[in-house]
């Protein structure tokens, strides 16, 4: 192999207002490696990359391309020295097929003008067989999955014949099947002489595709590692700075009072087909309840009838002693139900008020934060102050607009309001979905936390190891149903077959 | 991680540098972006006013007029160069035969004053309308229906300010002024209750309800109808409002359209709207609703009765425009002035140029309501501009906003470019910048 690096980067530097993205960062992609860049939200690794592509250019610095030094001003002038770049958010059109977003600026033409589809759908057939994506050409962009659009995204770099390709956090829309299948289609493209850098802030994922690591703290490099000999812990600590706690610490739960009850609840979807299907748990005091479950198995409608937002076809649902069924939204936070939603941009956070405001989310109508209808914005800010240093936000003011905020400073200013109203009954649903380890180990903790001064903790999550080291109980959702309740001494394989369905060993729950 | 897509690089966004930095950061992040928005909320409807004069400038030009002289014309029509003359003058302090000095010549016979007093009085309403539309617009609702809720506001105030002549002054006004407000609540607060029951559009619910108070308004003041004058049965108009229903002058000679109160009144208004929607639950409710009704939703907030509400306080300002233009300038309505009358539509404009902000639509009803008043026919001069072609200016005027409003992401870009065309010399870059 060649030992010139297909890339190098040497002392780049980038400066934007108020912070150094980048402080002379040194890097370097092999012939045909897989080299993740590693780093929480907010070290610089966009950036860096972005510099790369052409799209922001650096302070100081060099970049070397074969060996070569170049000036890349333009993502026109990296696409022409092989560079390809698959964004986070893909960059297609849904309404056109396949092959006309792969070729889109570069339309091979029959005389000049008119484009000249079947060329184009060959060329994108026998790239598509090469490297074994299994895409129709014919297809409409918004017809087929993110999984696939994505594959359209790494298609187009490819087209325009890539051979090193830059994926940002290209896991992040995927769900888990997909993400095999990704790495299935990187290694492949590896083998045929591709080079990769892949950008992500998940442990596991990058041990399990990378040659070589590199990581990235708040703009600077910390170190560069080949797979060989990483660990987990050690990656966490060089990300992180400190020592992360990857596994959750926690005692064993006393469960008390029996504070949510469910009974044989059923819940219709936005078109009308049942998806809950006759549910029934209770979640007591001081434990934490997980419900496993692959995506799309009725998740979302009961934690929305859970919350008030979706009424419910059938059941009963009961906080403490009251029954709440019919009960609107508003009813049930008085009644002590917490609830991290989801999703805290769509419907966590209004992202145009201020954090303050947001924190007044569900107690802006009470004194002391208002009285007779008028608000005492001192107070609303007071105790907004209160919260973001309690729970550790960082960069926002209580002026500060929510959507302004990183990922983990927002989900932790929805924990900070959910949880110091003091909820019974606190649901947290996918409380830590993008967020980097040094906030996942910050939820997990206090949600432990939480359960230990006697909340009834529920906890619906898509991510395994969650449900598994902070569970108490787990039971598995599947079509709507609880099919299984496990203790969380359980396998993660025999798990992982419940969730799919399968009755291998079944026993009564 | 965001990233910014090559075609949309409006300026080096942050990189988000919030999970990890410091918190000596956050001050400046803060800072920064709130500079960003009050500099795009100042800058883009000012250029956006400035475009469209500069074309409306354009197309004088093309019609072989001198486009200076011309605007020149319409600021001396709104009455503007009043402030510009100084002089000894007296002004009497209210209430009192007392006078005091005053840099500015206050009296009737003088011109600028008087032209002055009409544009602000066009102003006034122009103020009310815009509340409407932007009242609505911060809960998320888009209320075309202004024009209709000033017509139920002209028509109830009508009704009670030319009857009941044996009230009070005071009385009288504000019975009238509650009754329409009220009245033109109502008529919105159909709208709101529509979308917040069955989801209609609000858009398609306001049309129509407008047409409904234009034939009501036609039938009201038609012949035979029930608030038909009584003086001449052929004429489609109502009676003037009785003295004691008249608003109270605040500058010029009443004889002749003066300034009234509802001035005040609309700027007290412009007052409210700021307090109630920032420092109010209710504001709270409808902002809330107006940013993400998905999050207010969750955050145990009744959607649906926010957007009744919401439309009832736009409706109200709606009617208040109605009835204080009754009750203080025109004093009578007729079938031909439910037929021209656009007030309620250019408040669409005087919302959207003003950002539905309190100030934004102070200054923007000024300046609508100059080009109004300046153009008009009985001001402009007809040897600097044919007066056809003058009030076919304002129209151009408005319509040209209004597209550039709908364009302020064009505007931002262009701001951007001319920024980044003056930095360029500092740029580290070599060659000029390719495709990005």
């Amino acid at each position: 192999m060649d030992e010139t690096p297909v890339l190098e980067l040497r002392g780049i530097t980038k400066q934007f207002p108020g912070i150094l993205a980048n402080d002379h960062i040194d890097f370097d992609l092999r012939d045909g490696e897989v080299h993740a860049l590693l780093g929480e939200n907010g070290a610089g690794k966009s950036t860096l990359m972005n510099i790369v592509y052409g799209l922001y250019s650096a302070d100081d610095g060099e970049i070397a391309i074969k060996g070569k030094r170049v000036q890349l001003s333009s993502p026109h002038d990296a696409i022409d020295r092989g560079i390809g770049m698959v964004h986070q958010h893909f960059m297609l059109i849904p309404v056109m097929t396949v092959t006309e977003n792969i070729v889109l600026a570069t339309e091979p033409r029959t005389g000049g003008v008119l484009l000249d589809y079947s060329a184009a759908r060959q060329r994108v057939l026998e790239l598509s067989k090469r490297f074994n994506f299994a895409i129709d050409p014919d297809a409409k962009i918004q017809n087929i999955t993110v999984g696939q659009q994505q594959r359209v995204e790494i298609l187009k770099a490819l087209y325009r014949n890539a051979d090193i390709l830059i994926l940002d956090e290209p896991t992040a829309v995927l769900t888990p099947q997909e993400a095999t299948e990704l790495f299935a289609i990187l290694k492949d493209l590896v083998a045929q002489g591709l080079s990769i850098i892949f950008i992500s802030h998940k442990l596991n994922e990058v041990l399990d595709i990378a040659d070589r690591i590199t990581v990235l703290r708040r703009g600077k490099k910390v170190e560069t590692i080949p797979r060989e000999g990483a660990t987990e812990e050690g990656l966490a600590r060089s990300m992180v700075g400190r020592e992360v706690l990857l596994r959750v610490d926690k005692t064993n739960a006393r469960p008390g009072d029996k504070l949510l009850e469910v009974e044989d609840l059923r819940v219709l979807d936005d078109r009308e087909l049942e998806v809950v299907r006759g549910v029934s748990f209770d979640v007591h005091g001081g434990e934490i309840v997980g419900i496993a479950g692959v995506d799309g198995n009725g998740q979302t409608e009961l934690i929305d009838a859970l919350a008030g937002l979706r009424k419910p076809a059938g059941g009963r649902i009961l906080i403490g002693e009251k029954e709440l069924t019919g009960a609107s939204a508003h009813v049930r936070l008085e009644e002590g139900l917490g609830h991290i939603p989801e999703d805290r941009q769509r419907r966590g956070l209004v992202l145009d008020f201020s954090l303050a405001e947001n924190i007044a989310l569900h107690d802006y109508d009470k004194p002391p934060f208002s009285r007779w209808g008028w608000l005492n914005p001192r107070r609303v800010i007071e105790r907004a102050s209160r919260l973001l240093t309690e729970y550790d936000v960082r960069g926002g003011a209580p002026r500060t607009l929510a959507g302004a905020l990183s990922g983990g400073n927002q989900q932790k200013v929805v924990l900070a309001r959910e949880i110091s109203r003091n909820p019974r009954v606190l649901i947290a649903a996918q409380p830590t979905r993008g967020l980097d380890v040094g906030a996942i180990e910050f939820v997990h903790k206090r949600l432990v936390a939480e359960r230990d001064t006697g909340r009834a903790v529920l906890l619906v999550s898509l991510e395994l190891d969650e449900i598994l080291s902070l569970s108490d109980r787990i039971l598995v959702l599947y079509e709507g149903q609880i099919v299984r309740e496990f203790s969380p001494d359980v396998g993660e394989e025999e798990l992982g077959i419940a969730m799919t369905g399968g009755r291998r060993g079944e026993a009564a729950a | 991680m965001t990233d910014v897509p090559p075609d949309l690089d409006l300026e080096p966004r942050e990189p988000e540098p919030l999970a990890a930095s410091p918190t000596a950061y956050a001050p400046s992040v803060a800072e920064r972006l709130a500079i960003l928005q009050r500099a795009g909320g100042v800058i883009v409807p000012v250029m956006t006013a400035i475009f469209a004069f500069l074309m409306g400038g354009i197309v004088v030009a093309a019609t072989g007029h001198n486009p200076l002289k011309v605007y020149k014309g319409i600021i001396s029509g709104t009455g503007l160069p009043w402030f510009v003359h100084f002089g000894h003058h007296h002004i009497d302090i209210p209430f009192t035969h007392h006078q005091v000095f005053f840099w500015w010549d206050t009296s009737v016979a003088n011109n600028d004053a008087y032209n002055l007093q009409q544009m602000l009085i066009i102003a006034t309403t122009l103020t009310f309308t815009g509340l409407a539309v932007a009242f609505a617009f911060r809960c998320g609702l888009f209320n075309i229906g202004g024009q209709g809720q000033y017509l139920i506001g002209v028509i109830t105030g009508l009704w009670i300010g030319t009857k009941f002549s044996g009230m009070g002054h005071l009385p009288h006004i504000l019975f009238a002024v509650v009754v329409a407000s009220l009245a033109g609540a109502l008529w919105a607060a159909i709208a709101g209750f529509l979308k917040a029951t069955t989801g209609a559009h609000e858009v398609i619910s306001t049309i129509m309800l407008n047409w409904i108070a234009y034939w009501i308004g036609s039938w009201v003041f038609g012949q035979g109808g029930p608030l038909q004058n009584s003086f001449n049965k052929s004429l489609p108009v109502s009676n003037d409002v009785v003295p004691s229903a008249k608003l109270w002058v605040i500058w010029g000679n009443p004889a002749l359209q003066a300034l009234h109160i509802g001035f005040l009144v609309a700027l007290a208004a412009l007052v409210a709207f700021w307090f109630t929607l920032n420092r109010t639950t209710l504001g709270y409710e409808v902002r809330a609703v107006g940013f993400n009704p998905e999050a207010a939703r969750y955050g145990g907030i009744s959607v649906a009765k926010n957007y009744v509400v919401a439309m009832a306080v736009a409706g109200m300002f709606a009617g208040l425009a109605g009835v204080m233009d009754m009750l203080g300038y025109q004093y009578r309505f007729g079938v031909l002035d439910v037929q021209t009358s656009q007030i309620g539509f250019i408040g669409i404009a005087v919302a959207l140029l003003g950002r539905n902000k309190a100030i934004g639509i102070g200054l923007s009803a000024l300046l609508f309501a100059s080009l109004l008043y300046g153009t008009s026919t009985r001001t402009l001069d007809p040897s600097v501009f044919p007066p056809t072609l003058a009030s076919n200016l304002t129209w151009m005027i408005q319509a040209l906003v209004l597209l550039f409003i709908g364009a302020d992401v064009l505007i931002l870009y262009v701001w951007n470019a001319r920024r980044k065309v003056l930095r360029a010399p500092r740029a580290p870059r070599p060659q000029p910048t390719g495709s990005s």
